[in-house]
């Protein structure tokens, strides 16, 4: 049988370098891809994708992607919509702190307490996102015979 | 009288796989919070692509340098195409070749030498933030 790609969900963060919860959503982003979703995901860079990288670009447009934004301009879930697809899933810092009575996020650069746990809460609910737009056979604890002979 | 201080607009890539575009990120912060916070001014390139209207005014206005972590030079482009007027284009990898002892890695948080890496290219930058804001401060003062 051929070996079809392997299917991974894109996450694109804004990476907002001019606000705290632009780095919550890189952050975010790094901890899922390197750390509790290692193989699941890959990032796409979104100045390339914006500045007119084709493989970011089709990527997006076959695979389920996950937008990460840092507030309610939705940069990343916009440029996604434009340039490729719908996302499968957008999020937006800004929102899912207040949801959890986050307040006070500050730190660009070093992000304080209140940053902290916001990466937390946006990890949890980013990491629900990967399993779900990947399927129930891919979720944790039920890795395919592949991705258990790659690791 | 001198008039409001004319800020220079620094555009650090975004990348998010990469040490280097860590690297222009931070070195981006340390010259906006660190050295020159008065003369100069962050602007996150997303809100720039995706045309926000304060953001795309801000660099057709003020003179910009971009900082980019990979040879793709996101930065410059999009600043290129949005109108905005680049006085220096830096390339990370470029102040990495002048400074080879000081390689970075890790990309959520960078190494000592990453650190270094940012903090030396802030710096090579700072004389021309400065001649740019003490040129049009000159101009200023004889509007």
């Amino acid at each position: 049988m051929p070996e079809l790609p392997e299917k991974k969900a894109g996450i694109i963060a804004c990476s907002g370098e001019e606000l705290a919860e632009g780095t919550v959503s890189r952050l975010a982003a790094l901890k899922v891809l390197h750390d509790t979703r290692p193989g699941d995901a890959v990032t796409l860079c979104l100045p390339l994708f914006l500045a007119g990288g084709q493989g970011e670009r089709t990527f997006a447009r076959f695979y389920p992607t996950i937008t990460v934004d840092g507030c309610g301009l939705k940069c990343a879930a916009r440029a996604t919509e434009k340039y490729s697809a719908k996302p499968a899933a957008s999020l937006v810092v800004t929102e899912i702190a207040a949801a959890k009575g986050i307040a006070g996020i500050e730190g660009r650069r070093r992000l304080n307490e209140a940053g902290r746990k916001a990466v937390e809460a946006v990890v949890e609910i980013l990491e629900k996102e990967v399993d779900r737009v990947l399927g129930p056979s891919r979720r944790r604890g039920h890795r395919t015979a592949r991705q258990k002979e790659k690791k | 009288m001198s008039g409001p201080i004319m800020k220079v607009v620094i555009v650090p890539c975004s990348g998010i796989g990469k040490s280097f575009g860590t690297v222009a990120r931070e070195a981006g912060y340390h010259l906006v919070e660190d050295i020159r916070p008065e003369q100069t001014r962050l602007v996150a390139l997303s809100k720039l692509v995706m045309g926000d209207e304060e953001t795309r005014g801000a660099v057709a206005t003020h003179p910009a340098i971009t900082i980019d972590g990979c040879k793709l030079n996101c930065a410059a482009k999009t600043v290129r195409e949005s109108g905005g007027r680049i006085v220096r284009e830096v390339a990370v990898q470029e102040v990495f070749r002048r400074h080879k002892a000081l390689k970075p890695e890790g990309i959520a948080e960078l190494n000592p030498a990453g650190q270094a890496l940012a903090r030396v290219l802030a710096e090579e930058l700072t004389p021309l933030v400065d001649t740019l804001t003490s040129a049009d401060s000159k101009e200023d003062r004889h509007a």
